[in-house]
């Protein structure tokens, strides 16, 4: 720092403690009531501080469900929100790296209408047109299914923007070096295009794989059978049956598994995210 | 954006974009091309009949009282949202940028409500602010104020803002501190040796410094109060009570998909697409100029 004060120093370490503890407190209650009985969690005043059945929620909400519900876990609904995730974070790197590749490397017909068409999509988020992609989805007999869960939502520029500029800063020397070796378009792309873009894939797959974790609106519209749920729905659907007999410590147990796995890849792939929000989003 | 040095016309460069034009065509830009005609009819409820009406459905929105308070709502609580997370954010950044020793053990701790759904935050919040059983509504009782923002429009407002804001604030912090670590320690110690103190330096050189970056924040933080808000509102106060949460993302969906009004649910759409769209040139035309990171 420019001069020393201690004081001023402590008293920064302070506050921000006091920051962390205020953005903290919500998932410290979201912990407790997780280990609770159901009956604790209709006591007032709700405890502070964790109780001693944290497995058997655990079990309880992975295998049973509320008491309400036919006993369905959620095991299937983490397994589907996971599979949604992976797919839309590897399709979307999948097809935004070859269109990337397409408009960098090489001059073809149509070549700025196809860039116009991409760009269009970085405008409209699904919000938006959600009504007709609906009629599309349903029409292809995609609803229910992985693949309507999935595909609407690859389709958007922000991936082929970030390659793009990527490739764009990728020396000219390194074609021509290729070419002199007698390599293709695809040989290039495989051995040092994909190669020098690892970090930027690793870091646009923290961010894919954890917006499509989060999607809400889009699953919940367009699966109606229980075996295709995902988590976040679930949080969702057992709030509203905790209208009438609420058992906080099965939901509040969802709410942890729901935010487990986003949260592991922001805070091991730290690095990776700041670079990747930090490149992508300006 | 064509490298000087590329490969020539071939039926390959056709094959690599196919998938994401093919996608784009079915799922983007059918799809946004139905919003828009659809904005331009009259529909009923079973699809039955539908009329051509131009822009009647616009007329109708702006004739309708509830429409303009659902616009207005939308910006009272956007500004909020972006006014709490940014500046409790840029407090936080501040305060981790002066402390050299720790900086990236905040980051860690501050960055990860970000991961959390909308959804997942909201059922947080509403659990700890639960009308009879919430722990802040225990809190809050036992200094004399009764919490109920099932009945309470104002405290549905304020519940809904506090999540909303709470889920924002990492992504705000991040940016600030990279913003503030790309400031050259010179001209501050340069400052500092001209005699100003912390608060001084902040509001003559920093925060000027930072004004791009804040800029650039602001834009990302309405998108996101106009948008990634639908979840939070669903789950909290499903628009409620008496329409005192309902935001225009949440009333395009409860028109369309509950009240069965297409075309005022599409010409609903249409002017979110403007805003959007409105939002995305001044983003590009302003700030992609003048950030530097």
């Amino acid at each position: 720092m420019i001069e020393n004060r201690p004081l001023l120093t402590i008293f920064s370490h302070l506050m921000l403690i006091l920051g962390v503890a205020m953005i903290a407190f919500p998932i410290w209650i979201t912990f407790v009531a997780a280990t609770h009985t159901d009956i604790r969690m209709t006591q007032i005043p709700l405890p502070l501080l964790p109780g001693g059945h944290f497995f058997e929620n655990l079990d309880l909400a992975l295998n049973k469900g509320l008491s309400g519900q036919s006993g369905q876990g959620v095991t299937r609904m983490l397994w589907n929100s996971l599979v949604m995730a992976m797919m839309i974070a590897v399709g979307k790197i999948a097809i935004s790296l070859l269109s990337a590749f397409a408009v960098v490397y090489f001059r073809f017909p149509f070549r700025m209408f196809f860039f116009w068409m991409i760009f269009i999509t970085l405008m409209l988020p699904v919000e938006v047109r959600i009504l007709p992609t609906y009629e599309v989805v349903a029409n292809l007999g995609m609803l229910d299914s992985y693949w309507g869960l999935s595909i609407p939502l690859i389709a958007s520029a922000t991936a082929t923007f970030m390659f793009r500029q990527v490739f764009l800063t990728i020396p000219d020397e390194l074609l021509e070096a290729a070419r002199i070796d007698g390599a293709g378009p695809m040989r290039f792309f495989w051995d040092i295009l994909i190669p020098m873009s690892r970090t930027n894939i690793a870091a646009l797959f923290v961010i894919l794989f954890i917006y499509g974790w989060n999607q809400y609106l889009w699953p919940l519209l367009i699966t109606s059978e229980n075996d295709m749920y995902t988590v976040v729905m679930g949080i969702k659907q057992m709030l509203e049956a905790a209208e009438q007999a609420p058992e906080w410590n099965v939901i509040m147990m969802t709410a942890l598994l729901a935010m487990i796995p986003p949260v592991c890849v922001v805070v091991f792939m730290q690095t990776l995210f700041v670079k990747g929000l930090t490149e992508t989003e300006k | 954006m064509l490298k000087n040095v590329h490969f020539g016309p071939s039926v390959l460069p056709f094959l690599l974009v196919a998938p994401q034009i093919i996608v784009t065509i079915i799922f983007f830009i059918w799809p946004a091309g139905q919003a828009l005609y659809q904005s331009l009819l009259i529909q009923d409820a079973f699809g039955l009949s539908t009329e051509f009406v131009w822009l009647e459905n616009f007329v109708t929105l702006f004739d309708e009282e509830q429409y303009r308070n659902s616009f207005g709502r939308t910006i009272v609580f956007s500004s909020l949202v972006a006014f709490l997370s940014m500046s409790f954010a840029l407090i936080l950044a501040v305060l981790a940028d002066r402390v050299i020793k720790g900086s990236g053990t905040y980051r860690t701790l501050l960055i990860w409500p970000y991961a959390v759904a909308p959804v997942t935050a909201g059922a947080l919040w509403v659990f700890m602010f639960d009308p009879t059983l919430g722990i802040v509504t225990y809190g809050l009782s036992a200094m004399g104020y009764d919490w109920n923002h099932k009945l309470n429009g104002s405290e549905a407002m304020a519940l809904v803002v506090m999540a909303a804001a709470w889920k924002q604030v990492a992504y705000n912090f991040l940016f600030f501190l990279a913003g503030l670590q790309s400031i050259p320690k010179s001209l501050i110690e340069a400052a500092a040796i001209d005699g100003a103190g912390p608060v001084k330096r902040f509001r003559d050189i920093i925060f000027p410094l930072l004004s791009p970056t804040t800029f650039f924040l602001l834009v990302i933080n309405i998108v996101y109060a106009f948008f990634d808000t639908f979840g939070i509102v669903h789950v909290m106060t499903a628009g409620g009570p008496a329409g005192a949460t309902n935001i225009l993302v949440y009333k395009v969906f409860s028109d369309g998909f509950v009240g069965l009004d297409l075309g005022g649910s599409a010409a609903q759409s249409v002017i979110l697409m403007i805003i959007v769209i409105g939002l995305t040139v001044i983003q590009f035309k302003y700030v992609e100029k003048k950030v530097a990171y």
